[in-house]
């Protein structure tokens, strides 16, 4: 099964790739013209897309440091795992992110002339800061299996000698002086990455404008939202991609991290269900508004098909019955990976598609002068694009370096 | 006799309250627009000299007038409210500039560098008054055979000329209302205040206490929009 899944999502990446090129050129040769955001609902798809590949990304980095810092026994062949689906996570949210600016040719200004005054100005030193560990801990985490298929044929030995940058010293030492790098690594991560995650909820939680926003509980919901979402990506990546897919290690292990899952989802429903009722209750009206668009606006389906059926229940089900099936975990997984798009166009649009002020609606129309927004084609077909490069990027990744595989070395 | 003519005519003391205003350093002067909605009758002149003026796009707006309807059928009325940007003094779309390209200058105005700005457009999403929106490079000729020269103009604001044929910036940037500071500086009122038929309109100085604006300011029957943001507007409505 594991071959078949594999080979699905090998065709559903080069066919978006291949698609989603369009979007791309789109939004090279037309630009923001080709979007259906614009000035009442400035943030759309893309940005949305951004928060649930950087969850995904926080998500499995923090799986990760199940293994390296806190050195649970029972997930340590998923170390590397977890950190290269990170990577790519992080590599698909960034090149989204970029390309949503309205001028991403000065992006370096980021850098340069940083306002740390800006949650977002902090976002920017975050990410760096993150992208440099994650390299350096997958680096320190492959070192001993780099080595170890430095002699196999053709390019995967070529690059696995070029990759252990000449340190070939797989002694028990030097393992155990990688496992404790490892170590201090993930410990730093722990903070970074509750940072830049919690940190792009606070971006959004700051926002006094938007009542729909602004509350203590969004970073948090934040937080538990990419653990959720970044596990149950990483459950599905380890079902079907190893590592020794077949052996009742490998069933343990996903059975496992089902049961992490399945604790993380509740959660997250919990807080959910906090958010909502809550607001609901007392009914001030712009957040209320943004609250009835959820729940029973011209898109309710998202919410109530894609998040809560597809994206909770069946999960929920599949992981409660059939907890001990690795098809079945992984299939759960997969769902609630997916679906949790859902929740993240759920945060961004409600709030910016309710109007501010009483008849701004009608006042003055024009391109982007709207509050009804869904996704244009060349929107959908750009996050279709980076998605499957980042689903590409982890394919050839996967085949090419030693992510799973791990040879005792002698 | 034609002093005392010329001092009837509110837009000429509003002039002058201006001229007396940029006498004095920049950092003591206090930009308020107060906007009587009992003389509007939302005619939308003020919107569309306003466009006229910064040669805006289609989708860039900084003044729209906002229509609401009071009471049922057959007991309507209509209220209109024209909304600039407020020029808040504490402005919550300034601190999330991540790259400091949008501030609040020593006169109040706050202020957007077009070629500083990445068009993140966090601060459209921070604005509590929609004041802001987006230039995404659209055109009014789009599709139709021939390019307008009207499409190609330059335009003036923040007392530089932005020429919209090399598609840079303002394109691809967030853009507001600046209270038409390159007007102001050369002793000229915004252009939505020259527009208004009803003059209900009113432009100038607060820290002067003999303009117009000063006393209109004072009355009780001042209000601004969202108090409760605490962004401190330096639009007053009268009503």
């Amino acid at each position: 099964m594991s071959k078949t899944v594999q080979r699905i999502v090998w065709v559903a990446a080069i066919v978006g790739f291949v698609v989603g090129l369009y979007g791309l050129w789109l939004r090279v040769s037309v630009g923001h013209q080709a979007a259906n955001y614009g000035s009442y609902v400035p943030w759309g798809l893309w940005v949305a897309g951004y928060i649930y590949c950087i969850g995904l990304s926080a998500g499995a980095f923090l799986m990760s440091t199940l293994v390296y810092v806190f050195r649970i026994e029972r997930l340590k062949s998923i170390g590397k795992l977890s950190l290269f689906t990170a990577l790519v996570s992080l590599f698909a949210a960034l090149f989204m992110i970029w390309l949503d600016l309205g001028h991403p040719e000065r992006a370096y200004k980021l850098v340069l002339n940083t306002n740390f005054r800006s949650i977002m100005g902090w976002m920017i030193w975050l990410y760096a800061a993150y992208f440099i560990l994650l390299l350096v801990e997958l680096w320190f985490a492959m070192r001993a299996d780099l080595v170890a298929c430095s002699d196999d044929a053709g390019l995967r030995g070529k690059l696995c000698r070029f990759l252990s940058f000449g340190k070939t010293d797989t002694s028990e030492a030097a393992r155990t002086a990688d496992a404790n790098i490892l170590r201090v690594l993930g410990a730093i991560g722990v903070p970074l990455a509750v940072a830049f995650h919690g940190g792009v909820g606070a971006l959004f939680g700051v926002v006094g404008a938007r009542p729909y926003w602004n509350s203590g509980l969004t970073p948090i919901m934040f937080l538990v939202g990419a653990l959720a979402s970044g596990g149950a990506l990483l459950t599905f990546v380890v079902a079907f991609w190893g590592p020794k897919v077949g052996s009742e290690e490998h069933r343990k292990v996903v059975v496992f991290l089902g049961q992490i899952v399945l604790g993380l989802l509740l959660f997250d429903l919990l807080l959910e269900w906090a958010e909502y009722s809550i607001s609901l209750y007392s009914a001030v009206p712009a957040e209320a508004e943004s609250l009835r668009l959820v729940l029973f606006g011209d898109y309710w389906w998202v919410f109530w098909i894609v998040h809560l059926l597809i994206g909770a229940v069946v999960p929920i089900l599949l992981l409660v019955f059939r907890g001990r099936s690795v098809g079945a975990v992984g299939l759960a997984g997969a769902l609630i990976a997916i679906t949790f798009l859902s929740v993240r166009l759920n945060i961004v649009l409600p709030a910016l598609a309710v109007e501010e002020l009483e008849g701004l609606r009608t006042a003055f129309t024009g391109p982007g002068l709207t509050f009804a927004y869904s996704p244009s084609l060349m929107e959908w077909l750009f996050f279709i694009w980076t998605i499957s490069l980042a689903g590409l990027g982890f394919l050839i990744g996967y085949k090419l370096l030693p992510i799973v595989r791990t040879k005792e070395v002698a | 006799m034609p002093d005392l003519l010329e001092k009837q005519n509110v837009f000429v003391q509003m002039q002058e309250d201006i001229k007396r205003a940029l006498q004095k350093p920049v950092d003591e002067r206090r930009w308020v627009m107060v906007i009587d909605l009992r003389k509007c009758v939302g005619c939308s002149a003020c919107t569309i000299s306003c466009v006229a003026e910064n040669k805006l796009p289609p989708g860039v707006v900084y003044r729209p007038v906002l229509e609401s309807e009071i009471g049922t059928y057959p007991n309507v009325t209509r209220r209109f409210m024209p909304r600039p940007c407020m020029q808040c003094d504490e402005p919550p779309c300034v601190p999330v500039c991540p790259v400091h390209a949008t501030w609040k200058r020593p006169d109040g105005i706050v202020a957007i560098d077009y070629e500083q700005c990445i068009g993140c457009r966090y601060c459209i999403t921070a604005c509590p008054y929609s004041a802001r929106t987006f230039d995404t490079g659209h055109t009014y000729d789009e599709g139709t055979p021939e390019q307008m020269v009207y499409e190609l103009l330059t335009n003036f604001e923040y007392g530089q000329g932005w020429d919209r044929e090399s598609e840079g910036s303002p394109i691809g940037n967030v853009r507001k209302c600046h209270f038409c500071l390159h007007r102001l500086e050369e002793g000229e009122l915004p252009a939505c205040v020259t527009t208004c038929m009803g003059v209900a309109n009113y432009f100038g100085d607060a820290n002067d206490p003999d303009s117009i604006v000063a006393k209109l300011i004072s009355r009780p029957n001042v209000i601004r929009l969202k108090e409760e943001m605490g962004t401190e507007p330096k639009v007053y409505y009268l009503v």
